[in-house]
């Protein structure tokens, strides 16, 4: 389980400041929204571990508080999220995604509180991304977030836009507990994680980015200093005995590109990485493109055509399974009234031929219904592949959320 | 705009040696257009709200709920944000605009569940905006330059004095080959008007209602009604509360507003 985190006092002050403001301020009424889901999955093999399940059942909320003043030049937003997992009492979890004031200037911005930060531009993985912790208990594909305690300041000039991030706060990643899917073979134990630092979670982080955009490109250059958010997984054991794998988090340095270039039809992407701390420094990068045929079919659908390649330096030492990999993708959107929408991709190992199948697809329901589908395969995965853990963990997922 | 007032100076200068009379249609349909713009000139920003009714041909009706902002840009294009509040599976998604005389448009899209903000190709011209009868092309900054023009006659619409100019897009992936626009002759403004698909069968009419005057000088419509007359479809466009120079800036359209907006 996630407990809430732990703000330093200098940013408890700064939350305060932001919510004497909101009351004493002529501040418009603010207004809730958000939404709540239904999941159900279903795994089309029977388990590797006899402690997990075929089907599952589980449920989320995620209300959405935001309030805006002073001419919307501050603004408060708060949202939590909840969700109760049928079997998974890791899954069944409660987070802050965001508890923030922001304020905005004429050449800088404030935001400080728990937030969600997205850097990168390419779809099959997001190398670059990493302020924020992936709450991966969510979803495999690790989009979904931790919020992150944190002070970012903006300098907005005609340079572009210079961020500099303090991170006070670490948040461990969430792991499938042993009668949860989608896990190694051997559950991760997270109440024995270790970290590099003595300060432990307590470590301040922080990271610099630099970003701009020029006609047709959009650019960043980043740095981040402080606890790595992917952890190496080490072989333990658990108090009862039984054979775990323990999160270790080391200290990194790592260096990030970010650029997309949009001509036409065509987005032509590249995200680098060089990262050092966690043994010999390395070299990551994802790069591809994506082009757009607009108004097939009745006129009015765009059909996508997306394709990346993944490298990592490590090669088959790499902690991730994507090192020297092929992403090919094809992303549908109707543009009727519903936004019927969907994304096929397939990554393909070119060492292994290990491939990892995806499908996503929306629609919306009346006004303010809408159902995902979503379905996972993980074919021809070598025992020695990161992605072992999963190759019976075929599952088709559905959803259906209430939006108000 | 100083593109635009480049433009009015030449057609000026261009009138000075020869009477109107001898103007060709070509002239006078640019003279037209040109006068337009810059009556429509000089407004600095403007925000606005707006509710798009979409039905389909068996009557069924879908809503959706938009606020825009628009900055006037000196020597180029205008520079929009449009946020949508509903349907609410897509509130707080953000679509930030700047338009360009002739070069394409730079456009970015802001995902409030990811907190990604995307830049997307603008090369998607004739396509549907919100799943509505309005194309991309339809709802963005109206730029001189973005066509050339031919005057075709006066003509009474609805008891108005209108020109009736017809228009064909500069940009190769337009969805038009050409636009017959109906403008009135005491303010400039456009009633109507056709688009014509690439095959050049009449695709849509445009009809814009309740034009009111703001800050003393601007005209804006109440309604926009579009009718597709190929598939039934329909869109109204109902616009409300339109506030002029409320002193937006730069800093209100950039890609850090994007994360702001709600």
């Amino acid at each position: 389980m996630n407990s809430p985190p732990r703000h330093h006092a200098s940013l408890t002050r700064t939350l305060l400041a932001g919510a004497l403001a909101l009351i004493t301020s002529d501040a418009t009424a603010g207004a809730w929204s958000g939404h709540a889901a239904l999941q159900g999955r279903i795994y089309t093999q029977s388990p590797a571990d006899p402690r997990q399940h075929d089907d599952v059942g589980s449920v989320s909320f995620q209300p959405e508080y935001y309030h805006s003043w002073n001419a919307n030049r501050d603004s408060f937003l708060l949202v939590p999220f909840v969700r109760w997992d049928q079997h998974d009492d890791e899954r069944s979890h409660a987070d802050l995604r965001e508890l923030t004031w922001t304020h905005a200037a004429p050449s800088w911005e404030l935001r400080a509180g728990v937030r969600k930060v997205f850097w990168g531009v390419t779809e099959s993985q997001h190398l670059v991304d990493i302020i924020n912790q992936t709450d991966l208990v969510e979803d495999p594909d690790g989009e979904d977030k931790l919020g992150q305690p944190m002070v970012n300041l903006a300098w907005v000039r005609n340079w572009g836009t210079l961020d500099l991030f303090v991170l006070p706060y670490f948040r461990e990643r969430t792991f499938p507990g042993s009668t949860g899917r989608l896990r190694p073979p051997l559950a991760v134990d997270t109440d024995q994680a270790r970290y590099e630092s003595a300060r432990e979670q307590r470590h301040v982080d922080a990271a610099v980015r630099w970003s701009h955009y020029l006609s047709d490109w959009d650019i960043g250059l980043s740095h981040y200093s402080g606890t790595r958010r992917d952890p190496r997984l080490v072989p333990g054991f658990d108090d009862q005995g039984a054979p775990v794998l323990v999160p270790h988090y080391d200290l990194i340095q790592q260096t990030g590109l970010d650029v997309q270039m949009t001509r036409g039809a065509w987005l032509w992407k590249l995200e680098a990485i060089y990262r050092h701390g966690q043994g010999d420094g390395y070299y990551a990068a994802t790069g591809g493109i994506e082009y757009t045929l607009f108004g097939i079919g009745d006129g009015s659908a765009d059909v996508g055509l997306v394709a990346e390649y993944l490298y990592d330096e490590r090669g088959a030492k790499a902690t991730t399974p994507f090192q020297n990999d092929v992403m090919v993708g094809l992303r549908l959107a109707l543009n009727d009234v519903q936004s019927s929408a969907a994304l096929l991709g397939a990554i393909v190992d070119s060492d292994s031929g290990a491939t990892f199948y995806s499908l996503e697809a929306s629609r919306r329901l009346g006004h303010q219904w809408k159902v995902d589908l979503e379905a996972r395969a993980f074919v021809d995965v070598p025992v020695s592949d990161p992605l072992y853990g999963l190759h019976r963990d075929d599952y088709l997922q559905v959803e259906l959320g209430y939006y108000f | 705009m100083r593109i635009r007032m480049l433009l009015i100076a030449l057609l000026a200068l261009s009138w000075l040696p020869t009477s109107p009379a001898a103007q060709t249609a070509e002239e006078r349909g640019l003279a037209i257009a040109a006068e337009a713009d810059q009556r429509d000139s000089g407004f600095q920003d403007f925000i606005a709200n707006m509710t798009m009714i979409l039905r389909n041909r068996q009557g069924d009706e879908s809503v959706r709920a938009i606020r825009s902002r628009t900055l006037e840009v000196h020597g180029d294009g205008d520079k929009s944000l449009v946020i949508f509040d509903e349907p609410t599976d897509v509130k707080g998604t953000a679509f930030l605009s700047y338009t360009h005389a002739i070069r394409p448009d730079d456009q970015w899209l802001y995902l409030p569940a990811l907190k990604r903000v995307k830049r997307i190709s603008s090369a998607n011209k004739s396509g549907p905006f919100m799943g509505s009868e309005f194309a991309y092309e339809d709802i963005s900054s109206q730029e001189v330059e973005k066509y050339t023009y031919k005057y075709l006659r006066d003509e009474k619409l609805e008891r108005l004095d209108t020109f009736v100019v017809e228009r064909y897009p500069v940009d190769k992936d337009s969805g038009y080959t050409r636009q017959v626009v109906w403008m009135d002759q005491a303010h400039y403004r456009a009633m109507k008007i056709e688009f014509y698909d690439r095959k050049n069968s009449l695709l849509k009419t445009l009809v814009n209602k309740g034009y009111q005057q703001y800050a003393g000088q601007y005209w804006r419509p109440d309604a926009m009604h579009m009718e597709n007359h190929q598939t039934g479809k329909t869109t109204t466009l109902q616009w409300h509360d339109y506030q002029f120079r409320t002193g937006l800036t730069e800093r209100d359209f950039d890609k850090n507003s994007l994360k702001r907006v709600r």
